[in-house]
């Protein structure tokens, strides 16, 4: 069925009952050419382009839970392409463009807001450091405008401008950033997958790979055991526990990030903002709420939850920001696990066992790759060699040392990308 | 979450720095191949369940711990001071 708004009046006429589910819910058949591990953004995104680019439908999507329940749906939905590193500029730059098509490549609203990304900076330092990030992006194609204090106080004028310990220099603006529905674009991608002829296999966990002679076989799940020729593991936190099952080691430490969410509020904050140094971020829902967050708890974790030290650390820091934030009251917290990489940027990539591929490493950072990421992969699964835009996505770089890509800094430490 | 710090009793997670698996006590020599490195630097076991973890007690003592803690719960075991597990 396709959506419009033709079709809302019909239905609506129609007292709502003839809308048809959104995917089928099939049982999972004895083999497939491609099985995808994981139903969250990427997975689902991968199965999608898998059909709609390289005509593969013989593909299966094996999600342990229910498709989104992972962090696709737990994020804060900041859709950007303001990296600078060669690498990352050019893949974040090429997933951005294709989130700018996405609504009508999927025939599914997925509520992409270009509202506008501001990174702000308090010192002539990190002026300087935006304005080269600034040259980057523009460099790769892609928008990126340096306001002053003048110009943020007429587009962020609820800021504390002149708190005495960061006070605000400025401001890196990125127009063509935003944010999207997270659940949305599960969904988008799930009905894209299904309508192709994928398999959207859910309340199935993959517990084994079968691997034969160097070469994968199928996997081993709670619904039965599936054959497969090649096989995407896609898994975010979990891709540790799930690439263990082949033999390997990765390099990937699990850890909780957490974000909140306050009561639903006329409108009032229009971009997106963030404030490096306080660890804090903010938007406004389009039920209204203020979604905002901060940083990763830093000690490993498998919880989907976190500790409250890191809920007053976020709280503070966004009182110092916007001391307005205080009348507001919160409605929920809650907390996704991610999957750190050591130098902070992605793994798409072939493995060692043939047939078996690799996608992993997005930090807090994978929501805006998800079409990215998705169509990348399936050109690798598909074709056997890398997309270019996520050519320097290699496992390799840690063995190897040659091509990491440390947007930050910080060093091979998993906790501090 | 509270820490058990072998010098100063049990303190609130507040007070410690996580640097990441206990591995990190083991620097491979400077010769030692890539893999070594690889693996120190790098590979992780990530477990879900029990792990052993460096962390510093920076606003109290001072003393690294090796603190073993449970992933999936946050429950914490024990600690010991990291200098009594090097020497080892
Ligand atoms: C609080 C928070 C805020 C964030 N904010 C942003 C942001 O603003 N912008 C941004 O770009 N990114 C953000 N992220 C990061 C982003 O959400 C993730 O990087 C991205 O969603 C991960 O990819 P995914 O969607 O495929 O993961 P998931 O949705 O987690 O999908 C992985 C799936 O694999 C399944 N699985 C695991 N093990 C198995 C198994 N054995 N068998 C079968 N299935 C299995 C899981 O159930 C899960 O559904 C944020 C994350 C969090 C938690
Ligand atoms: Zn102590």
């Amino acid at each position: 069925m396709r959506y419009s708004a033709l079709q809302i009046l019909k239905q609506g006429l129609t007292g709502n009952r003839r809308w048809e589910r959104a995917w089928r819910k099939p049982d999972p058949k004895p083999s497939y050419d491609i099985i995808i591990i994981g139903g969250g953004g990427h997975g689902l995104a991968t199965a999608y382009y898998l059909a709609a680019v390289h005509g593969q439908s013989n593909v299966a999507v094996l999600e342990r839970g229910y498709f989104g329940g992972g962090n696709v749906g737990r994020n804060t939905t900041i859709v950007r392409a303001n990296y600078g590193l060669p690498g990352n500029s050019e893949f974040y730059s090429h997933s951005l463009k294709l989130w700018e098509g996405l609504e009508q490549e999927l025939n599914f609203n997925v509520m992409h807001s270009q509202r506008g990304v501001i990174n702000l900076f308090h010192s002539d330092g990190q002026r300087d450091a935006a304005a080269r990030r600034g040259n980057a992006m523009i460099n790769q194609g892609d928008d990126a405008i340096l306001l002053d204090r003048g110009d943020c106080r007429q587009m962020l004028p609820y800021l504390d401008f002149d708190q005495t310990r960061f006070p605000i220099y400025g401001g890196l603006y990125h127009p063509r950033g935003g944010t999207a529905r997270h659940d949305a674009v599960a969904w988008g991608f799930a009905r894209g997958a299904d309508q192709r002829g994928v398999d959207l296999i859910d309340n199935c966990e993959v517990t084994g790979i079968d691997i034969q002679n160097g070469h994968v076989t199928g996997v081993q799940t709670t619904r039965g055991a599936i054959r497969a020729k090649k096989i995407g593991i896609v898994v975010a936190g979990n891709s540790s526990r799930v690439a263990a099952m082949a033999g390997m080691r990765l390099p990937i430490e699990s850890h909780v990030l957490q974000a909140f969410v306050t009561e639903g509020l006329k409108p009032v904050i229009d971009h997106v903002v963030t404030y490096g140094m306080g660890h804090f971020y903010i938007s406004q829902s389009d039920k209204g709420g203020l979604v905002f967050g901060g940083d990763l708890d830093f000690y490993p974790s498998y919880a989907s939850r976190g500790n409250l030290p890191m809920v007053e650390h976020v709280m503070e820091a966004g009182m110092t920001l916007m001391p307005m934030l205080g009348k507001a009251r919160l409605l929920r917290s809650w907390g996704g696990i991610m999957d750190m990489s050591p130098d902070g940027s992605p793994i798409i990539d072939r493995t060692g066992i043939r047939g078996l591929y690799l996608n992993c490493g997005w930090c807090y950072g994978g929501f805006k790759a998800v079409p990215g990421s998705g169509n990348c992969f399936a050109h690798l699964m598909a074709t056997d060699r890398p997309h270019d835009a996520a050519a320097r996505y290699k496992l390799s770089r840690f063995e190897t040392g040659f091509g990491l890509m440390d947007e930050e800094g910080t060093g091979a430490q998993h906790n501090l990308h | 979450m509270l820490i058990p710090c072998p010098l100063c009793g049990a303190r609130d997670l507040r007070e410690f720095t996580p640097k990441g698996a206990a591995v990190t006590l083991h620097r491979p020599d400077v010769g030692a191949g890539l893999d070594a490195w690889n693996d120190y630097l790098h590979l992780r076991d990530n477990p879900a369940g029990p792990t052993r973890e460096l962390w510093w007690h920076g606003s109290g003592c001072g003393a690294w711990l090796v603190v073993e803690r449970n992933t999936l719960t946050h429950e914490v075991s024990g600690a010991r001071l990291a200098e009594e597990e090097a020497g080892a």
